[in-house]
């Protein structure tokens, strides 16, 4: 019963399976940089840093920007927050839950408590 | 209890709390208005628990609900989250104790989450505490990054939304 919700989600998820586009998130998470210099980060070829960047910026993970030869990769609109943030969110859902079980709670008790005037009566 | 005046006191648990208390835990508390048996049955009963699982805003919506609330007995939700199969959560009950504690398992993931409640009475309030525990620190830290960016559209708007009609039809 533990829920995550879910959207058109599958292309980060699937963006996010990798281990070396998790590290490039967490590397633009600092700044933004160029193919370059992630490529040579993650001790990977142009290419191949390419083909990563390009899942990630398809997941809408990353965003890309070619100022004259040098593609700037910074994170995009589906970044990952923080954790903080994340159990923020978690909160709230929590909150909203508990507030409509305390609804249901107390339409329980006014029922019981009908029932039991009845019987008395 | 402590010196700190019962306003305060009150205050402090009708909040909703979430912490990682370890690197493989996430606890919630909150207390609720009402006994703790009503509580509980709120719980384990599908046709109350039903009613409040899902908040409105959800982008899912509850197809189906089956609960045996005893130990060995299963769950299953099954929700419609837009996708050509319903999306099912299930697992299995390992401690039902009414009204003071319910374990049970989240086996629908690759890793198994324990989920624990306990409820405690006071002065016809109930304090909540749900405890969940995964597998490892990996699963809690994925749990983490997919749930950061399923947050960040419009579920949140809706989210917002529903909060403030709860808080405007909830001053009372």
């Amino acid at each position: 019963m533990v829920q995550y919700p879910q959207g058109r989600l599958d292309a980060s998820f699937a963006a996010l399976s990798d281990a070396t586009r998790r590290g490039v998130l967490e590397r633009l998470g600092r700044g933004d940089a160029s193919i370059s210099d992630l490529a040579e980060a993650f001790q990977m070829t142009l290419t191949g840093m390419r083909k990563h960047v390009g899942v990630l910026e398809q997941a809408g993970l990353v965003t890309t920007e070619k100022v004259g030869r040098v593609r700037t990769c910074r994170l995009g609109p589906g970044r990952l927050e923080d954790e903080t943030a994340w159990i923020e969110d978690q909160r709230r859902v929590w909150d909203a839950r508990f507030d409509r079980l305390e609804q249901v709670v107390a339409q329980r008790r006014r029922k019981e408590q009908d029932d039991g005037h009845a019987k008395r009566s | 209890m402590d010196t700190r005046s019962a306003a305060e006191d009150t205050t402090t648990m009708d909040r909703t709390t979430i912490e990682r208390t370890s690197e493989q835990e996430l606890v919630v508390t909150r207390t609720i208005d009402g006994p703790r048996d009503v509580v509980f049955e709120a719980w384990t009963d599908p046709e109350l628990f039903r009613q409040w699982w899902v908040p409105k805003s959800y982008a899912m919506t509850l197809l189906s609900c089956e609960i045996d609330a005893r130990v060995g007995g299963g769950y299953r939700l099954t929700f419609d989250v837009g996708a050509a199969e319903p999306m099912a959560f299930f697992g299995r009950y390992l401690e039902v104790t009414p009204p003071a504690r319910l374990v049970w398992t989240n086996e629908e993931g690759d890793d198994t989450i324990v989920t624990t409640v306990t409820f405690e009475e006071d002065q016809g309030r109930t304090r909540l505490v749900v405890h969940d525990r995964y597998s490892s620190k990996e699963a809690l830290d994925e749990a983490l990054a997919s749930g950061a960016i399923s947050w960040n559209d419009e579920t949140f708007d809706q989210l917002d939304e529903l909060l403030v009609d709860l808080r405007t039809s909830s001053r009372r």
